[in-house]
């Protein structure tokens, strides 16, 4: 490898990592966030069968899966001008990618919430709890234990899904590789270099649900 | 009378599970319900704790009566209050210690202050002997364990009656008497029990009222000293000798 190469990886490294940590980690945090309210909320819709909201969850989580993350950007963030919603490209890759992971994560929480037995349920009714009551400290606790896993995946690849971001102008990790590469022209050596940093990140993320994995289990196996 | 069952019907598709299920429950009564399997007993009680929705039939319960088929929420919530339910599988909140089992109903259900909650809990604890687990999670512990647990949950609201389905079919042999003998205790102290149970035993020496179920009705119904020693029903006899064979 040449000199020239090594002094711009050298050089961009610190600037990647720099935009990775002021705006990709922030956009996965705040649409993660998003992702969550929203799949728990649309779960629980479901799970509790309420009328008209239940049609109303199924046609947005057929909406939002049956289309491209990258379609469904430049609607929001080009399209939805026409119609009089300008949104800073920060926040229309926020929605999107909240919206977006939300319809996935919703289905996630659903599962786990049916896989917890009717016994749980009917217990906590015959102690006076009322259905909400029974969701908050019986039921959400099992299930969140039970969709961990598949949340924590949701989250590693919206970390990585902040990245077509940069389509719709928001200056993220990847988008400021675009900007060096268009000045120097060293495109495997930058997106190697780019492709590593989402890899520490992601690695990370790993980590912390591993960690997660272990605390959650502290109160050992299921039974009945 | 503390309880008058009248009536009560149950199906599911072309099964006709209870069939005009009828009888009362004096204050103190222990109550054992016996049947063979698939005989309606379990949805009997599903079914006066609106766990099922029954398909006619009411009760009435402290002099108030409710109508299996068409409670309202809040009647379901006030009865819920005054009865407790102990499941043939525990239930007990796996997500929760032992203490948290027992206190969950009284804080989060009734909005007792936590301090008096863990108070009553612990006594309630205390009772059946399980008051060395309070920070164990039901998985460290064994069926009969879970199963006290699950008394002392029933326990901690003061209910006026306490309903058993089956609380001893899913320990093992050698846990059953730990649970019958907290059963039994209670039933000395005077708490109003139905007990859905296989343990004939139990139904002969503690329970004060036996009533036979096979089919959706009731065979046969009495005295639990009478019902061992002169069953009137050929069927009841028929059961009796063929439970003689197994124990």
């Amino acid at each position: 490898m040449n000199e020239r190469l090594w002094s711009i990886l050298i050089e961009s490294f610190p600037k990647l990592l720099g935009y990775g940590i002021r705006v990709t980690v922030p956009l996965t945090i705040f649409s993660f966030a998003i992702a969550l309210v929203v799949a728990l909320l649309v779960a629980l819709v479901q799970y509790a069968k309420v009328r008209g909201l239940q049609k109303l969850c199924r046609f947005y989580i057929w909406i939002t899966r049956g289309t491209p993350l990258l379609v469904q950007l430049y609607i929001v963030f080009f399209g939805f001008p026409s119609i009089g919603i300008k949104l800073p490209a920060f926040t229309a890759a926020m929605l999107v990618l909240g919206f977006n992971e939300g319809a996935y994560m919703s289905e996630t929480i659903r599962g786990a919430l049916e896989s917890v037995s009717r016994g749980q349920i009917e217990a906590g009714y015959c102690v006076g709890l009322t259905f909400p009551k029974i969701m908050w400290h019986v039921a959400l606790p099992q299930a969140f234990r039970t969709a961990f896993p598949a949340l924590g995946n949701s989250m590693i690849s919206m970390l990585k899904e902040t990245s077509m971001a940069a389509t719709i102008s928001v200056m993220e990790m990847f988008r400021q590789a675009q900007v060096i590469n268009g000045r120097v022209y060293e495109s495997l050596g930058l997106y190697l270099e780019v492709a590593l940093i989402y890899l520490i990140f992601c690695t990370f993320l790993t980590f912390l649900q591993r960690k997660g994995e272990k605390r959650l289990s502290s109160y050992g196996g299921r039974n009945s | 009378m503390m309880l008058e069952i009248r009536d009560v019907k149950k199906g599911f598709d072309s099964l006709q599970v209870l069939d005009g299920i009828s009888f009362d429950v004096n204050k103190s009564d222990v109550v054992a319900i016996l049947g063979p399997s698939g005989s309606g007993k379990t949805t009997l009680f599903r079914c006066l704790n609106f766990l099922e929705k029954a398909d006619s039939g009411t009760m009435v319960f402290d002099g108030r009566t409710f109508d299996l088929n068409k409670a309202t929420k809040a009647d379901i919530a006030e009865l819920r209050k005054k009865t407790a339910f102990v499941f043939q599988n525990y239930n007990l909140f796996l997500n929760k210690t032992v203490l948290d089992n027992v206190t969950l109903g009284l804080t989060a259900g009734a909005g007792m202050k936590k301090h008096d909650a863990v108070a009553i809990a612990k006594q309630m604890l205390e009772k059946v002997g399980m008051a060395d687990k309070l920070s164990s999670y039901p998985s460290q512990l064994s069926g009969g364990q879970q199963q006290r647990v699950a008394i002392a949950r029933a326990l901690a609201s003061k209910p006026e009656i306490i309903f058993f389905d089956e609380p001893t079919s899913a320990l093992d042999p050698e846990l059953i008497g730990e649970v019958l003998n907290v059963m039994r205790q209670l039933a000395e102290e005077g708490m109003t029990m139905l007990v859905v149970t296989h343990e004939m035993s139990f139904a002969r020496n503690v329970s004060s009222k036996v009533i036979f179920i096979e089919d959706g009705h009731i065979v046969e119904a009495g005295p639990s000293k009478e019902f061992f020693a002169n069953p009137k029903e050929e069927r009841t006899k028929a059961f009796l000798r063929s439970i003689e064979y197994e124990s």
